[in-house]
């Protein structure tokens, strides 16, 4: 399986190794910074490098590049989610995971590694399970690691939750106020064509949630409108069956914050499309070109858009833009070339405009095409498919728990063709 | 302050002080010490010192004390083998204490002590967890069954371990069988034996079946992979496996989807494909794979890749899913190109208009490869759906019209294609095209455009002076535009006879006269006497018809895309390369998928027949007529499919290691001299003779026997001397003793013992010698070896030490193994793979040696090369040297590349090696050199 993991900055250091099985040498990272040199882009280094004797299968993260060495053939899939998953797991530990925090706890992301996996296998890597293994840095401990000058995480538990036939959840939860939130959360990925029409458009959802409940309860959960979903991805704690019968989700939840279940909304449905841009740009050679852009509201069932940000990525040829928005302001970055409108909330009553001039240096040709413009926007108390939560029941335990539900759109990879 | 502080500090007697703590009385203090000692091993600062220190610490009741113990020990004890013994006995303690977390992870711990020594002690213990009461026991032991094999995979063979195995996959806890599936499937990657034991059948299947309902994802994925290589016995039990499987299509974790898909996938081909559950299956099979692309892009890499061969295999299942795969601006590079391959096979004429117009906004972008890419699919669209072929064309055409550069010249090469497809058609393009002659730079784009040129040569007025301006460049074109030059001209000349003979012979003494490059000139030689012996001949060859390009040009060969369809999810499909081709030591088995079950009858083996591990590129389907092959081979020529095709097509049987190789394709050009060997009508001279002397029964020279030599003079083997030498017989090493008795009375009891060696030589049998030996007699026995023995690198590499018993002592002697007797038969590499390793190789690892004094030519040389398992890839011969390239395999796998000069006249060869291994250079030069002296 995963034979080892090297942890990789920005500028090309190895600051972390880790091998679950004999040693590989550092020099096999050669191969990464050949295909890293040869991408230019981090974002573009292709998943799967392969060399001579080993495949590297790396992911980009906070700016570090995680690269997993494999020897033999695995599903690649595994091991990208794995490293996914140590991602998360350090997130989680040390709420964030850039290369100084990682440095700075070192040797706890160390012990992690080594509990995650054991010979290349998957071990311990629930959260729950890991901190009853390894504390968490918390302030207290690390003024007393100073000083003293010691440093280890490594409790003096075992991991008992492993022996539970419901790996997800620790025992003996306890809480005063038992409380469970369920946030639905829909992104509207869409691509709209030069004239306004849609191209693509495509709901990703998700249900998050934070449980905060004593004991081993068990939860259902009904919708209004469950056929809504038929492309849904489960939490494993979500009991299959009763789903394909009733459509009901029965579970008994994990402890804390965690995503009950992701649904997608193809294509083939009606998607809304909250928003609709009139655009006027166009470059011209020697004098200045044009840049217009208007926004309106468009489906919103009666709700507000807010957090509404236009960004436009210009191609390099363009030296500066001088722009005049009628609401919110705007900036440009004169090295990625990047022009960002914060606009703000949408009224219904009146639409945002930026107009101006874009300037391109001098004697560089006209460029090609058009930017392609990438909207982001939030509406809260809306989920744009239109899913609605039914009722939430709690079996298995006495008390009464306080319950809620909220619903929020967003924008996910929306983007306009000019 | 954190641990930042690790990277920086060095104290001064920082060791001394931790071991002072170390063996401090107070539990307190020795266990800050440790805590310190892992906190520095942790950072990559040696505390290996503190080995036996730390160690004493193990045997706590505390626990958070012997876990970091343990930490230590797995990293350091490799470095002290033997200090490592002493902490076996407290493993051993804790393999039987009460508290089932205790005895797991003792057992997890000695399994990473990568020591021999250890590995010894570990079987009981493990034996007993594997038998543990505590699931959790027994799922950490079912890993280190894989971590032993891994070490010591004979030991885990012998103990049975085995057995115990494959009964954990009955457990009742699944994660105990999630585990020991992993273990399982890791054990037999590694060794084809252990696959015969561990074979699933409908009953561990069922098991398996039951135990992924509740165990974790990652376990998930172990066991939908397991269930893959399982061929159910008849379609009622395919399709109750699917029953069981499909549910995890719903999963969060893309690893399990994609293993899922896998599965269904297989299991469909056995069902009705008319039948209402598969129709119901491929509904089901569509949303999980269009959720994949909503995931983090690396997910979607693989998830795209693993596509591209679903839709090829079952096109129905995604038909209505294009929009998904529409490229976003911010997509990875390597998303986009994907997403755009998939685009082209989902193309339909349903579709096309869309399709179109995304790919035309694609053409507009930044990014260059993605355009190029974009417009050369717009060409695969006219090409695939033919009612849209005018679209397409106008397209292309609006594209054109941009001027600019990259997008002009890819789309040229294109329309050359689409000519093809729909010959005499589109012509009135053509000025259009001829426009923008002055911008093409690239050498594809200008050969295409030339091919169009000569194609259509009677409809263009000024064909020929296009042609001409062409030729006033021509030395300093790149081969593939003088090929298609000097074919166009021809063209135009059988075509318009009248007014281009100068160009005509202009153009045959530049490629003929002027020119070094072998295949121009063999065809300029071959139009050449074409046209002055019979120009009606000329006219049919040169402009026969052409075969027209069909529609898919990258489709992968029907049964690899089989066999990728059982690796969905892994490397494999992501390298679209069946695993034997890339994965080192992989078996030689490939995956089929099961055929269709007749009314539930028919039992099917599901490892299919062996084949070789040799790649098999996918194949082009351009599939040109017999007759039309001579057309073809001279025609076509414009990079892509074409040469290659042309190889396989021309030169079939070329393994027998004659001189020659493929066409002009870039890639083979050291092979060298292409159509001479046509022209030639068989192997050359030189390689005739060998071949004659193997028929008329010349003398089969056997492998180079070393004379014998004295290993142990008489005086100190207390009146036995020993003579031997080593030889290769019947494919088996054997070592050639011959025992003299100089002492006064009888010897007897002979015995012979290796120490460990390089290659793992031992005595395949008892030595049978003649016992007891009288004095003044001499005995000899030829002893067959094998290389399964321990191994152990010696110093020189080939240095055996032997010892040798009789009824007087026992006597030690130490010898040199020549390195030829380890090579084996099956040492000939593909010429391909010989090449791409050669390449592959860095250029430091190339040595060079110079063989004085030999008195051979190059074919007797090759030839004694040969019986000694040293063979040669190919010949050629560069301004009157001969260059010999040859490959040797040893025993252990190892793959030795060499080239060897020869100069007629001059008795010093130059020999070169290349490996990945360069102990062997050595030896082997030593062999070169003894051979060839021989």
């Amino acid at each position: 399986m995963i034979h080892s993991l090297f942890i990789i900055n920005n500028t090309g250091d190895v600051f972390m190794e880790k091998h679950w099985k004999s040693v590989i040498l550092k020099p096999i990272c050669d191969y990464f910074f050949e295909a890293q040199t040869k991408a230019g882009n981090p974002e573009d280094i292709p998943p799967i490098i392969p060399t001579p004797h080993h495949y590297l299968i790396n992911i980009y993260r906070n700016q570090l590049y995680y690269v997993a060495v494999v020897t033999t053939e695995v599903p690649p899939l595994f091991v990208i989610e794995f490293l996914h998953r140590i991602v998360d797991i350090f997130e989680d530990y040390f709420q964030g995971c850039s290369e100084s925090i990682l440095k700075e706890y070192y040797v706890i992301v160390y012990e992690l590694l080594d509990e995650m996996l054991d010979n290349g296998f998957p071990l311990a890597v629930e959260s729950n399970i890991l901190k009853e293994l390894i504390k968490p840095p918390n302030f207290l401990r690390t003024i007393a690691d100073t000083i003293t000058g010691k440093a280890t995480g490594v409790g003096a538990t075992l991991p008992t939750g492993q022996l539970s036939s419901i790996p997800w959840r620790r025992t003996g939860v306890k809480y005063t106020n038992n409380e469970a939130y369920f946030d639905v959360i829909e992104e509207v990925d869409a691509i709209i064509d030069k004239s306004g029409s849609t191209v693509i458009a495509e709901i990703q959802g998700y249900i998050d949630c934070l449980v905060k409940l004593s004991g081993m309860p068990d939860l259902t959960l009904t919708f209004m409108n469950p056929r809504l979903l038929d492309d849904v991805s489960f939490h494993p704690c979500i009991r299959f069956k009763r789903w394909e019968t009733e459509k009901i989700l029965s579970f008994v939840p994990p402890d804390g914050n965690f995503r009950l279940l992701s649904y997608h909304i193809g294509t083939n449905n009606m998607v809304a499309i909250p928003v609709v841009l009139r655009h006027n740009i166009f470059y011209r050679e020697g004098t200045a070109g044009r840049f217009d852009v208007t926004i309106s509201q468009k489906t919103t069932m009666g709700k507000t858009v807010e957090h509404l940000v236009l960004e436009c990525p210009f191609p390099k040829s363009v030296l500066n833009v001088t722009l005049t928005p009628n609401q919110g302001k705007y900036t440009f970055d004169p090295v990625t070339k990047v022009m960002t409108w914060e606009v703000g909330r949408l009224e219904s009553t009146r639409s945002p405009n930026i107009k101006g001039t874009i300037n391109l240096q001098t004697g560089s040709p006209v460029p090609e095409s058009n930017p392609t413009l990438s909207l982001q926007f939030t509406i809260s108390s809306l989920a744009i498919s239109g899913l609605k939560v039914n009722r939430l029941d709690m079996y298995g335990e006495k008390y009464k728990p306080f319950k809620g539900v909220k619903y929020v759109t967003k924008a996910g990879k929306f983007q306009v063709r000019t | 302050m954190g641990d930042a502080k690790y990277f920086t500090t060095t104290k001064k007697g920082e060791i001394f002080e931790l071991k002072a703590d170390l063996n401090s009385d107070k539990k307190e203090k020795k266990k800050e010490a440790v805590k310190t000692v892992i906190a520095s091993m942790t950072v990559g600062k040696d505390v290996s010192a503190l080995f036996p220190d730390v160690v004493n610490c193990m045997q706590t009741d505390n626990l958070e004390l012997k876990k970091l113990v343990y930490l230590y020990l797995m990293n350091y004890a490799k470095s002290q083998p033997d200090m490592a013994i002493m902490a076996v006995n407290t493993f051993v303690k804790d393999c039987e204490d009460s508290n089932p977390l205790i005895r797991a992870l003792a057992v997890r711990t000695m399994g990473c002590i990568r020591v021999d020594k250890i590995t010894e002690y570990l079987c009981e213990p493990l034996r007993k967890c594997l038998k543990d009461e505590d699931p959790y026991v027994r799922k950490t032991a079912a890993v280190c069954v894989a971590k032993l094999h891994d070490i010591n995979a004979q030991l885990v063979e012998d103990q049975g371990f085995l057995d115990l195995l494959r009964d954990l996959l009955s457990d009742s806890n699944p994660m105990v069988v999630a585990n020991a599936v992993a273990a399982i499937s890791e054990i037999m990657d590694a060794s084809p034996n252990a696959a015969q034991v561990l074979e699933m059948n409908s009953g561990t299947i069922n098991k398996l079946l039951t135990a992924l309902n509740e165990c974790t994802k990652w376990g998930q994925v172990f066991i939908l992979d397991s269930i893959s290589n399982y061929t159910p016995k008849d379609d009622k039990e395919a399709q109750s496996i699917c029953e069981r499987v499909t549910p995890r299509l719903a999963h969060a974790n893309a690893a399990v989807v994609l293993s899922a898909v896998k599965v269904v996938m297989k299991l469909m081909e056995m069902l009705d494909t008319s039948g209402e559950y598969v129709t119901s299956l491929v509904k089901k099979l569509a949303p999980p794979l269009v959720t994949l692309l909503s995931a983090e892009p690396e997910i979607q890499y693989v998830a795209l890749r693993n596509i591209n061969l679903i839709v090829q295999k079952r096109s129905d299942i995604l038909k209505n899913e294009m929009k998904v795969f529409f490229v976003k601006y911010n997509d990875p590079i390597y998303v986009k190109l994907e997403k755009l391959d998939i685009m082209i096979r989902l193309t339909s004429q349903a579709n096309i208009a869309q399709v179109l117009a995304e790919l035309k906004e694609y053409a507009t972008e930044v990014d260059v490869d993605f355009v190029r890419k974009s417009v050369r699919a717009i060409g695969r669209c006219a090409i695939k759906v033919e009612p849209a072929a005018e679209r397409c064309v106008s397209t292309l055409l609006d594209l054109i019209q941009t001027k600019v550069n990259y997008v002009v010249q890819e789309a040229i090469v294109v329309i050359k294609d689409i000519f093809r497809k729909y010959p005499n058609k589109y012509e009135s393009i053509i000025a259009t095209l001829c426009e923008n002659l002055d911008t093409l730079d690239e050498p594809e784009a200008r050969a295409s455009m030339i091919w169009i040129i000569g194609e259509y040569a009677e409809r263009i007025d000024n064909a020929d002076e296009l042609l001409e301006s062409f030729l006033e460049g021509f030395q300093d074109e790149n081969t593939q535009v003088q090929l298609q030059l000097l074919t166009a001209i021809v063209k135009l000349f059988l075509k318009r006879p009248t007014d281009t003979q100068e160009l005509v012979q202009q153009v045959l003494s530049l490629s003929t006269q002027d020119s070094d490059n072998p295949d121009l000139r063999d065809r300029g030689y071959i139009y050449w006497r074409l046209l002055s012996t019979d120009p009606a001949a000329a006219k049919e060859v040169v402009l026969a018809e052409k075969p027209l390009i069909s529609e898919e040009t990258d489709l992968i060969e029907p049964t690899l895309l089989d066999e990728l369809i059982c690796h969905i999810s892994s490397l494999a499909s992501v390298y679209h390369k069946p695993p034997n081709a890339f994965v080192e030591g992989r078996g030689g088995l490939r995956k089929v998928l099961p055929p269709k079950s007749e009314l539930g009858e028919g039992v099917v083996d599901s490892l299919g027949s062996p084949t070789e591990p040799t790649a098999q590129p996918p194949q082009s389907t351009v599939i040109p007529g017999a007759d039309s092959l001579i057309g073809d081979l001279l025609d076509i020529d414009l990079g892509g499919p074409g040469p290659s095709m042309m190889q396989q097509q021309m030169y079939p049987g070329q393994s027998q290691g004659s001189a020659q190789g493929g066409g002009g394709s870039q890639g083979l050009d050291i092979f060298g001299e292409g159509l001479d060997n046509l022209l030639g009508g068989g192997p050359s001279g030189a390689d005739m003779l060998g071949g004659l002397g193997d028929i008329f029964g010349m003398p089969q020279t056997q492998s180079y026997v070393p004379p014998q030599e004295v290993w142990l003079p008489a005086a100190k083997g207390k009146g036995l001397e020993i003579t031997g030498t080593f030889a290769r017989k019947n494919n088996t090493i054997h070592m050639e003793l011959t025992f003299t008795n100089k002492a006064m009375q009888p010897m007897s009891g002979f015995a012979i013992q290796f120490n460990k060696n390089s290659f793992g030589l031992m005595p395949a049998s008892v030595m049978n010698i003649r016992s007891p030996l009288p004095p003044n007699q001499g005995a000899s026995t030829s002893l067959p070896l094998n290389t399964q023995g321990p191994v152990m690198k010696m110093e020189p590499l080939t240095t055996l030490q032997v010892a040798v018993k009789n009824n007087i002592d026992v006597f030690y002697l130490s010898t040199q193994v020549p390195l030829h007797v380890l090579f084996t038969e099956d040492g000939e590499m593909d010429k391909k793979v010989f090449l791409a390793t050669w390449k592959d190789i860095p250029s430091q690892n190339e040595v060079q040696y110079t063989i004085n004094n030999v008195q051979h030519n190059a074919d007797t040389v090759s030839q004694k090369l040969r019986n000694n398992n040293i063979f040669t890839i190919a010949k050629r011969n560069v301004e009157g040297q001969d260059m010999l390239y040859q490959s040797l395999k040893l025993t252990n796998g190892i793959w030795v590349l060499a080239e060897l000069k020869i100069q007629p006249s001059n008795p010093s060869f130059v020999l070169s090696i290349k490996a990945r291994a360069t102990d062997v250079y050595e030896a082997v030069k030593q062999v070169f050199e003894n051979i060839l002296h021989n």
